[in-house]
């Protein structure tokens, strides 16, 4: 359709270009200038995206010196280690529940935001999304201070209650709730933010239908609400699912792992052994165990993407 | 009738003036105000607490008053920290690589995302996917084989690049750029394609079809791009601690956590001014801008 609107104008352009020279026509051609449009684009990605993430592969055979290939070496290794054991399963726990939780708290604020008046909307919207607009790193210095063994603000409001000390970070399973209440307090507003946009597209006529048949809030919420929201609910889950799996900054400042590792995800750990470790080989092959959830989510929100391509 | 409404007035009940469905929704409002402030609370705790630390004095905090409380506010904290060299480096730091990274991420997104959305040529479709999939890979799967990279660059052309905050110019645009190339893909290919066809008809070159027709129609998802690139590229914090660790060469979120933290001693009230000033550049962005924001936000998802 493009090619046929814009032909004449090529002809038009390559007509005097002849006399000239063939690279001068090259240039004028627009698949050429397309291309050199797109160059700077496709020699970054390839150079520090698509290079490193192959080269990862290759550090992941080699030995901690980086002179030696030792093939799955590596991997045998980590295998072995209970540690790793420990990330494996911490990382699951922390993902699954730390999404599911942000899925269920957004899913609910955007139904009250939705409910009130909506020239109050914007107002409270603009402060349910602030957790979302401070940098990650500076947030969790807040929160590593309310969870301060010794000074603790959430303790002195719950000593009132008569609820004794908590241990927030100094607990193994302290810990874990304390990175994912951290993780769901952040990324909680994402969510809440992307189901009101698609609660809003919900045409109002389906729930007038509804209330008339005499459905109740549930059959609403199960029959209309969740089928016209099915698509953005998938498609947020996995994008928050990659996010949440590949976090870093959070558990980094919060226990840097601890106590006893017990809150390690695969970015910390990978960072504790290759960077801070300095076994670059080790710390990638740690590392690259987040490519099959990444690969999964890829292939479901690819097919989405496609699904919609085609309707459109 | 009107008597009824009288009598009722009166009497402790609520007055049965509404219909059933009325009075559930009047509920329902009251309860999602309930709720909401709620979550508001548990929003805004952490950033209100840092506010509150930040104007306490370390002899305030240690001695364990009331924490949510401000006995003695001062500013000394505030004072401290703007005057520092330290600090101001780190914030230097952090500006100049967040503006420089915008820039380059707006020079090198926007022409690929007009090639892409209108100029189809071989394998745009599939380059446009593989822009999608680059975005999918974190930061935490690259900053390995990067470290390892760069110093191997450093060990053969001898230009050393790691521990120098330019560095951070190079690898930002890789969390930057396929994002922003995305969502401009999106608002470009939604623009009529009779306006870029009328510029053509009128002699426009596809370089003036783009300044003059594409930008200025598409300056909404520009701006959200550009708060996106900024937003991402003041916050990000795993490559700068990877890649710098001469005090002079951090940014903000990294120096604050590596220079404020001494050992086992904690000065928060140093700290929470910090953060707090770390946080205030996109906090600004937002209250001002917010609907640009939430539009950038909304954008990477539901645009396909």
């Amino acid at each position: 359709m493009v090619d046929v609107t814009f032909q004449p104008n090529n002809v038009a352009a390559a007509g005097p270009a002849k006399k000239r020279s063939g690279l001068h026509a090259a240039l004028k051609r627009k698949s050429t200038a397309a291309f050199l449009m797109t160059l700077p684009l496709i020699v970054l990605i390839g150079i520090l995206v698509v290079y490193p993430a192959f080269y990862s592969l290759h550090l992941a055979t080699l030995n901690k010196s980086m002179q030696r290939f030792v093939g799955l070496g590596n991997f045998q290794f980590l295998f072995k280690r209970e540690t790793f054991w420990l990330v494996v399963q911490q990382s699951c726990i922390f993902a699954i529940s730390a999404v599911l939780f942000k899925a269920l708290i957004g899913f609910i604020v955007a139904h009250f935001v939705h409910n009130i008046p909506a020239k109050g909307q914007r107002k409270w919207r603009g402060m349910l999304l602030v957790p979302w607009v401070i940098p990650p790193a500076m947030s969790t210095l807040a929160w590593l201070w309310l969870f301060d063994p010794s000074y603790s603000a959430f303790n002195y409001t719950l000593s009132f209650f008569g609820i004794g000390p908590i241990p927030w970070t100094g607990d193994p399973n302290w810990a874990r709730f304390s990175v994912i209440l951290v993780n769901v307090w952040y990324g909680a507003p994402f969510f809440m933010i992307m189901y009101l946009a698609s609660l809003k597209s919900v045409p109002d006529q389906l729930y007038e239908a509804a209330a008339i048949d005499g459905a109740n809030w549930w059959q609403r919420i199960w029959y209309i609400t969740l089928p016209m929201m099915r698509n953005i609910i998938a498609i947020t889950t996995l994008f928050s699912l990659i996010v949440t799996f590949a976090n870093f900054d959070i558990v980094r400042i919060l226990t840097a792992g601890g106590p006893l590792d017990h809150t390690h995800i695969f970015a910390t750990w990978a960072f504790r052994i290759g960077i801070e470790g300095s076994d670059i080989p080790l710390g990638a092959s740690v590392s690259l165990f987040m490519i099959p959830i990444l690969a999964i989510a890829a292939i479901f929100i690819l097919r989405d993407i496609n699904k919609r391509g085609n309707e459109s | 009738m009107a008597s009824t409404v009288v009598i009722d007035k009166a009497a402790p009940t609520r007055p049965v003036k509404y219909g059933s469905m009325s009075r559930d929704r009047a509920w329902a409002l009251r309860w999602s105000y309930f709720f909401l402030t709620l979550f508001a609370i548990f929003s805004l705790v952490p950033p209100l607490y840092m506010l509150i630390t930040s104007l306490k004095s370390s002899a305030e905090i240690s001695a364990a008053t009331n924490p949510w409380w401000v006995f003695h506010p001062t500013l000394a904290n505030y004072v401290q920290l703007l005057t520092s060299n330290q600090f101001q480096r780190f914030f230097f730091n952090s500006a100049m690589v967040s503006i420089v990274v915008v820039t380059i991420t707006m020079l090198i997104s926007v022409p690929a995302a007009f090639a892409l959305a209108r100029m189809r040529f071989w394998g745009s479709a599939t380059l446009a996917t593989g822009v999608f999939l680059t975005y999918l890979i974190p930061d935490t799967l690259l900053f390995i084989p990067l470290f390892k990279m760069f110093a191997t660059f450093g060990d053969w052309t001898g230009i050393q690049l790691i521990n120098r905050w330019y560095v951070l110019l190079l690898i930002y645009p890789t969390l930057t750029v396929p994002f922003c190339t995305w969502i401009m893909i999106g608002y470009f290919a939604s623009i009529p394609k009779e306006l870029d066809e009328a510029a053509i008809i009128d002699g426009a070159s596809w370089f003036q079809t783009l300044t003059r027709i594409f930008i200025p129609v598409a300056l909404p998802g520009l701006i959200a791009a550009t708060i996106f690139a900024f937003t991402v590229s003041w916050a990000q914090f795993l490559y700068p601690l990877v890649f710098t660790t001469s005090t002079d060469q951090l940014v903000l979120p990294v120096g604050i956590i590596t220079t404020l933290i001494k050992g086992d001693v904690f000065n928060w009230g140093q700290i929470m001014t910090g953060a707090l000033l770390g946080a205030a550049p996109p906090l600004i962005i937002y209250a001002f801008l917010m609907d640009y924001y939430i539009a950038g936000l909304t954008a990477g998802a539901t645009k396909g």
